[in-house]
């Protein structure tokens, strides 16, 4: 703690106005992961006391064991080394997915929010497709578009292209009018309010929605997976789980959510350095 | 001819009747100051001159044409707020107004067609004195140096009209007379028609050349939205003395009672 518990005259200071200093942030918040790994420990050890063979608790050993076959060791029956060749896969169709459905939302987004003529034809559309569940039309994908890799792609793009549609509708609507305005006194035609003015503006809203889809589109990636693939984190937690093997799906569950932060951190890195007068007004509001 | 021609337009919003019977001639290089009661309608005066708003009744012509009915660069604005892109340094601010000009497409300028738009907008930077701050974006600049930057991107057009909006009201009173210093050199260098709206009746005093004053004439007490305001004063500054002064002071305390009331 960097600053003193204790006001002058002696008492403490009250709870909500104590800030943990720098150290202790970082130790603060590794806490609670030191203790879930500890109660994990405990319980497994228990567990396996009582029964060597138990499966749903694996020591570290096993997993240990498990993680050097996956991800060091050629697969017996492809020749991958199938954590990386998983991940790869996965990776690209999260990648793909997101970056199909980041465009389409930016564009219809932006036309929605900025022409109101768009808008009158296509808000209450979209209004209704996002509606519809994409897990219901699942089917739908695998029958149309076949048990490869588009039909997973395509419910990822499903998944989350409305939701960063309507949301940079209304982050396009919430830009003021007077910057509109002023850009058609300064001769600006539509087009060029929306590259210069619109466009520029957006995109750093852009990034917070795709950060904002990326847990849904994990979702969509995995579920997608699990129901038809050959290779993928997904279809290789659901494989293994046929053989109760938790020695796989739990590195393979911290795996995907390391994953998962690293992807959210990048992408708010990259707003950091593109967009740093966005990050300011934030700043200013909050 | 005048420049300006406000043929008796009216201006209502369903049964709310903003203004009425507003008649004026301005001329070619004119510096209106204008004041009146909050709600009395000046901003919407304002967005008819700039094309935002039209009249309901009536017509404004401006060099003998009716006025166009979407913002165009012969008319200039400053608002109070949100006149600059917080995503672009006050240098491209200015830029822009040029890249506009001359990229059609893009948008965007290169080579010494860029440099030579550089050049311009920083000429117009020292001109309004922000030259130390040519890339830092308007989040990194003061209040008064927004609006510096803010008149300065409306000038890079050269309109004819230029439109402000109480563009002093959030600053400081020190700082105020720095703008007001600015404001009259641009008006003394260019002589452009100047429309500016003021909470301030001594500031609109030392700015204009003429200053209107707009409240409602006619009142009813049952449905005070049933009459408009207009034009009550009409008035060149410089002729005019203290007594006029605290007569409109008094005028528009009533009207501002009434509106409460
Ligand atoms: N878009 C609008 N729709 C309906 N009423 C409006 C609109 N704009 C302004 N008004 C009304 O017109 C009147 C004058 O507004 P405004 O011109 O902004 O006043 P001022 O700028 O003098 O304070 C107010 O009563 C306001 O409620
Ligand atoms: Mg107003």
């Amino acid at each position: 703690m960097d600053e003193p518990l204790l006001l002058r005259n002696g008492t403490m200071k009250r709870v909500m106005n104590i800030h943990p200093g720098t150290v202790g942030k970082v130790l603060l918040g590794m806490l609670p992961f030191i203790l879930t790994i500890i109660v994990y420990l405990w319980a497994s050890g228990v567990r396996l006391e009582a029964n060597p063979n138990d499966k749903l608790m694996p020591s570290l050993t096993t997993i240990g064991a498990a993680i050097e076959r996956l991800a060091f060791e050629p697969s017996k029956r492809t020749g991958d080394y199938e954590l990386w060749s998983d991940t790869t896969a996965s990776l690209q169709r999260l990648t793909l997915g997101v970056l199909i459905a980041a465009l389409i939302g930016l564009l219809i987004g932006i036309l929605n929010g900025a022409i109101p003529l768009v808008r009158a034809n296509l808000s209450p559309y979209i209004t209704i497709l996002s509606l519809i569940p994409p897990m219901a039309i699942l089917p739908i994908l695998f029958i149309v578009f076949g048990l490869g890799e588009l039909s997973k792609v395509m419910l990822i793009v499903i998944g989350i292209t409305p939701f960063i549609m309507r949301d940079l509708q209304a982050r396009t609507l919430e830009l003021p009018a007077e910057q509109l305005i002023k850009a058609q006194t300064l001769g600006a035609s539509t087009w060029q309010v929306m590259v210069r003015v619109i466009i520029p503006q957006i995109l750093p809203r852009l990034i917070q929605a795709v950060r904002l889809s990326l847990g849904p589109a994990w979702l969509f990636l995995i579920a997608a997976e699990a129901i038809a693939a050959e290779q993928g984190l997904g279809y290789r937690i659901f494989l293994v789980r046929r053989y109760l093997s938790m020695d796989v799906i739990l590195p393979y569950v911290v795996w995907i959510t390391v994953l998962a932060f690293l992807a959210d951190w990048l992408l708010r890195q990259i707003s950091y350095r593109a967009f740093p007068w966005f990050h300011s007004q934030l700043q200013d509001k909050s | 001819m005048s420049f300006i021609e406000v043929n008796d337009i009216w201006k209502t919003y369903g049964d709310n009747v903003v203004l009425e019977r507003v008649k004026t001639n301005v001329h070619a290089g004119e510096f209106i100051t204008i004041v009146g009661a909050s709600g009395c309608g000046k901003t919407t005066f304002l967005k008819m001159l700039l094309g935002t708003e039209y009249p309901t009744r009536g017509k404004i012509l401006l060099n003998g044409k009716p006025i166009p009915q979407e913002p165009s660069e012969d008319r200039g604005i400053v608002f109070q707020k949100y006149s600059v892109f917080p995503h672009l340094t006050a240098l491209q601010n200015l830029v822009l107004t040029i890249e506009l000009e001359q990229s059609r497409w893009l948008a965007h300028l290169f080579g010494s067609a860029y440099r030579l738009a550089d050049e311009q907008a920083r000429e117009m930077l020292a001109m309004v004195g922000l030259q130390h701050a040519a890339n830092q974006y308007p989040h990194e600049l003061s209040g008064g140096m927004q609006q510096r930057l803010a008149i300065a991107q409306a000038l890079m057009k050269q309109p004819k009209v230029l439109l402000l909006d109480e563009p002093f009201g959030a600053l400081d009173p020190g700082i105020r007379a720095d703008m007001h210093e600015l404001i009259l050199k641009i008006w003394n260098q260019t002589k452009i028609n100047v429309f500016m709206i003021t909470h301030d009746l001594k500031e609109g005093f030392y700015l204009g050349t003429r200053l209107w004053v707009i409240d409602k004439i006619r009142h009813d007490a049952q449905a005070p939205n049933a009459y408009g305001a207009t034009i009550t004063y009409d008035i060149p500054v410089g002729q005019c003395d203290n007594s006029t002064l605290n007569e409109i002071d008094q005028s528009l305390e009533h009207s501002r009672k009434e509106h409460a009331a």
